[in-house]
C-alpha cells in the first residue's frame, strides 16, 4: 500500500505582497505589450504601464505601512517590517525617477538614449536600416520593472534561497540594460560584459556562502541561522566562510572595495538613464539586504565581521575618494564617488546600533536616510549628464562642462546642488545623511573610524569641487564646449523633485529621520 | 558513511571553477567556470540536506538550476552580441573602457 503525501497549500498574505505582485505582473504585461501593440503604440502603452505599476506599489506599500501590515509574509520567506517599508518606498521613487529617465526622448532629439535595435552589429548596414526606421527598444521599461521587482525581494527575504533568487532577478535586466546605449554601442556592450562576467562570478560566491550557512544551521531561514549563531554547537569553519563569501556577493552589489573594478567601466559604458537608476536603486537594495542578513542573521557573530567590515570601508572610502582625484570623465568621476559613498555607509553599518527607544540615531534609520540623500542627488546628476551634450552625444568629458556656469545658470547651480549634497555640506541632504550615518558609527564605538571618514569626505568634496570649479571659474575650451539640450517633461520632473527634495531635506530633515530611526526595528 | 568527501569535492570543483574563471581568456569558458561554481554548490547543498535529514537544500539546488538556466539566456545574448561586434570573444580584447 503505498501512502498519499499530503501537500498543504501555502498560505499567503496576499495585502502584505501586493506591491512584489505588482510589479512582477506589470513587468509580464510589458512583455506581452512588445508582442500584440503596434509598435507606434508601444512607447506611450509601455511608460503608461511602467510608471503606473510603480505608482501603485508605492501607494500600496504606503498604505500597508500606515496600516502596520508587519510581519512575516509568504511561509516565512518574505518578511514586512518597518525597515523593508523604509527601503521598498525608497526604491519605488527612486524607480519612480528611473522611469522618467528612460522615457526621455526630447534630449536625443526625438529618440530616447537606447540603442535602436540591440541585436545589430555596431556599424552595420541593419543598424543604419532601424535608426532610420525610426525603431527603438520599448522592452527597457519592463526589464526595469523586473529589476525594480528583484530589489523590492532582495531587501524584503528572510531567506537565504530568495536572497539569492532576488539577487538574480534584479542583476540580469541589469546587465542586459547596460548593454542597450545608442551612442558609443562598443562601449556599451562592454560594459555589460564586464557586468555579467564579474556579477554572475560574485553570485557564486554568495551562493556558496548561502550553501555553507545552511550546512551550519540546517536552514536557510535568517532566524534560524541567528538561533544556530546562540547556541553555537555546530562548526565556526562553516560559519565563518559562509559569512566571508556571502559578505563578497553583497559588497560586489555594493560596489566597495576590493570588489569595486566593475563599478567606472560599467557606469560610463552603460545609457546614462540606466546609470543613474542603477547606481541608487541597486546600492539601496544591495545595502538594504546587507543590513537584514548581518544584523538579523549574524548578529549574534558581530564580533567576527565588525573587523572585515571596518577594513572594506577604510579601503573602500580610500579608493573612492582618493582615484577619483585624478578622472577627468564626469561619468567616471561620480562612479568612483559612488565607491566612496559605499565606504561612508559601510562606516555607519559597522557601528551596529540597534533601533530602540532611548536611541534617537540607530544605523539601518540614519544609512536610509543616507540613501535617500545620495539617491536624490545622484539621479539628479545623472539627469544633467544627459542634458550636456556635443554633436549628438553626450559630452563627458570635464573640458566640455567648463565655462557652463556662464552659458547655461539654471542648469549649472541645480547640478552644484547636487555636487554640494554628495560633498556634504549644509545645507543640502547630503550634510544631514552624513551626520547621522557618522553619529551612529559614532554610538557604536567606532570613533576612530569616524575621523578617518570625516577625513575622507575633504578628500571627496575637493573632487566635487573640481567639477564645480570647472563650470563656473574655468573658461571654455575651443572646440570641446558642449551645449545643454533641451529635455522634456520627463527630465525636468526628475530635476526638480531631487533639487526640492535636496534643499528640504537639508532644511527640515526632522520628520524623515525620526520616520526611518523609528522604522528600524528588523523583525524575524 | 561520512558526508565530508562530498563537501571536500565540491571545495574543490568550487575552487577550479574559480580558478578557471581568473586564468582563461576566452568569455564563453569564463562563464563556463562560473556555472562549475554553481553546479558545485549543487553538490554541497545537497551533502548538507542528507546531513540534517532536511528537504531545504535538495529543493535549493532546483532554485540554483533554474537560476542558472536564465543566466545562460542572458549571458550568451551579450556574449553573442560581442562576439559578432568584435568577432573576438576574448576578454583581453574588450578593452576600450580603462581608468
Amino acid at each position: 500500500m503505498s501512502t498519499i503525501l499530503e501537500i498543504t497549500a501555502p498560505t499567503l498574505e496576499w495585502l502584505q505582497l501586493s506591491p512584489l505582485l505588482v510589479l512582477l505582473g506589470a513587468g509580464a504585461v510589458g512583455v506581452l505589450v512588445e508582442a500584440f501593440v503596434p509598435r507606434t503604440a508601444r512607447y506611450a502603452v509601455q511608460v503608461f504601464i511602467a510608471g503606473l505599476a510603480v505608482v501603485a506599489a508605492l501607494g500600496l506599500t504606503i498604505n500597508n505601512w500606515v496600516a502596520g501590515e508587519t510581519g512575516i509574509a509568504a511561509m516565512g520567506s518574505v518578511v514586512t517590517d518597518g525597515p523593508t517599508y523604509v527601503f521598498w518606498t525608497m526604491l519605488l521613487v527612486f524607480g519612480l525617477g528611473g522611469v522618467a529617465l528612460f522615457a526621455e526622448r526630447g534630449v536625443g532629439g526625438g529618440q530616447s538614449a537606447f540603442a535602436a535595435s540591440a541585436a545589430t552589429v555596431p556599424g552595420s548596414p541593419l543598424e543604419r536600416e532601424a535608426e532610420r526606421l525610426k525603431r527603438e527598444h520599448t522592452e527597457v521599461f519592463p526589464l526595469l520593472v523586473f529589476a525594480l521587482f528583484g530589489m523590492l525581494l532582495f531587501v524584503a527575504s528572510n531567506d537565504l534561497l530568495i536572497l539569492f533568487v532576488a539577487l538574480e532577478i534584479l542583476s540580469l535586466p541589469l546587465y542586459l540594460l547596460s548593454g542597450m546605449a545608442r551612442r558609443r554601442r562598443l562601449l556599451s556592450q562592454e560594459a555589460a560584459l564586464k557586468y555579467f562576467l564579474l556579477g554572475a562570478f560574485a553570485s557564486g560566491f554568495f551562493l556558496f556562502g548561502a550553501a555553507l550557512l545552511y550546512g551550519y544551521s540546517g536552514s536557510f531561514e535568517l532566524g534560524a541561522i541567528a538561533d544556530a549563531i546562540t547556541e553555537g554547537t555546530s562548526s565556526n569553519l562553516l560559519l565563518l566562510a559562509g559569512m566571508v563569501l556571502l559578505a563578497v556577493g553583497l559588497l560586489f552589489k555594493i560596489g566597495a572595495v576590493p570588489f569595486h573594478a566593475w563599478t567606472p567601466d560599467v557606469y560610463v559604458g552603460a545609457p546614462t538613464p540606466v546609470t543613474g537608476f542603477m547606481a541608487i536603486a541597486t546600492k539601496t537594495a544591495a545595502v538594504g539586504a546587507l543590513l537584514r542578513i548581518f544584523y538579523v542573521a549574524l548578529g549574534a557573530a558581530r564580533w567576527d565581521w565588525q573587523p572585515l567590515l571596518t577594513g572594506v570601508a577604510i579601503a573602500t572610502m580610500l579608493v573612492g575618494s582618493v582615484v577619483a582625484l585624478v578622472q577627468t570623465d564626469v561619468k567616471r568621476l561620480l562612479a568612483y564617488s559612488s565607491i566612496a559613498h559605499a565606504g561612508f555607509i559601510l562606516v555607519g553599518a559597522v557601528g551596529v546600533v540597534a533601533a530602540a527607544e532611548d536611541v534617537s540615531l540607530n544605523s539601518v534609520g540614519s544609512i536610509a536616510f543616507y540613501l535617500l540623500a545620495y539617491g536624490f542627488a545622484t539621479l539628479g546628476a545623472f539627469a544633467i549628464v544627459t542634458m550636456v551634450r556635443r554633436s549628438g552625444g553626450e559630452a563627458n568629458h570635464l573640458n566640455a562642462w567648463r565655462g557652463l556656469g556662464r552659458s547655461h545658470p539654471v542648469v549649472a547651480t541645480v547640478m552644484t546642488l547636487f555636487l554640494l549634497s554628495f560633498a556634504g555640506i549644509p545645507p543640502t541632504a547630503g550634510f544631514v545623511g552624513k551626520l547621522a550615518v557618522f553619529a551612529a558609527a559614532w554610538a557604536g564605538g567606532y570613533g576612530w573610524l569616524v575621523f578617518l571618514a570625516v577625513v575622507f569626505s575633504l578628500v571627496a568634496a575637493f573632487l566635487y569641487l573640481k567639477i564645480v570649479v570647472a563650470m563656473w571659474f574655468q573658461d571654455p575650451v575651443e572646440g570641446e564646449t558642449a551645449e545643454v539640450a533641451t529635455p522634456s517633461l520627463w527630465t525636468w520632473c526628475v530635476l526638480v523633485v531631487a533639487a526640492l527634495a535636496t534643499i528640504v531635506l537639508g532644511i527640515l530633515p526632522g520628520g524623515l529621520l525620526e520616520l526611518f530611526n523609528g522604522a528600524a526595528e528588523f523583525i524575524r | 558513511m561520512s558526508s565530508e568527501p562530498y563537501l571536500v569535492v565540491s571545495a574543490i570543483l568550487f575552487a577550479i571553477g574559480v580558478l578557471g574563471f581568473l586564468v582563461r581568456r576566452n568569455a564563453i569558458i569564463a562563464f563556463m567556470s562560473v556555472e562549475l561554481m554553481l553546479n558545485s554548490v549543487n553538490l554541497s547543498l545537497v551533502t548538507f540536506a542528507r546531513q540534517h535529514g532536511n528537504l531545504d537544500g535538495q529543493v535549493g539546488t532546483f532554485f540554483v538550476m533554474v537560476v542558472a538556466a536564465a543566466e545562460v539566456v542572458v549571458g550568451l545574448a551579450i556574449i553573442v552580441a560581442v562576439y559578432r561586434a568584435r568577432r573576438s570573444a576574448s576578454v583581453d580584447d574588450a578593452n576600450l573602457l580603462k581608468f
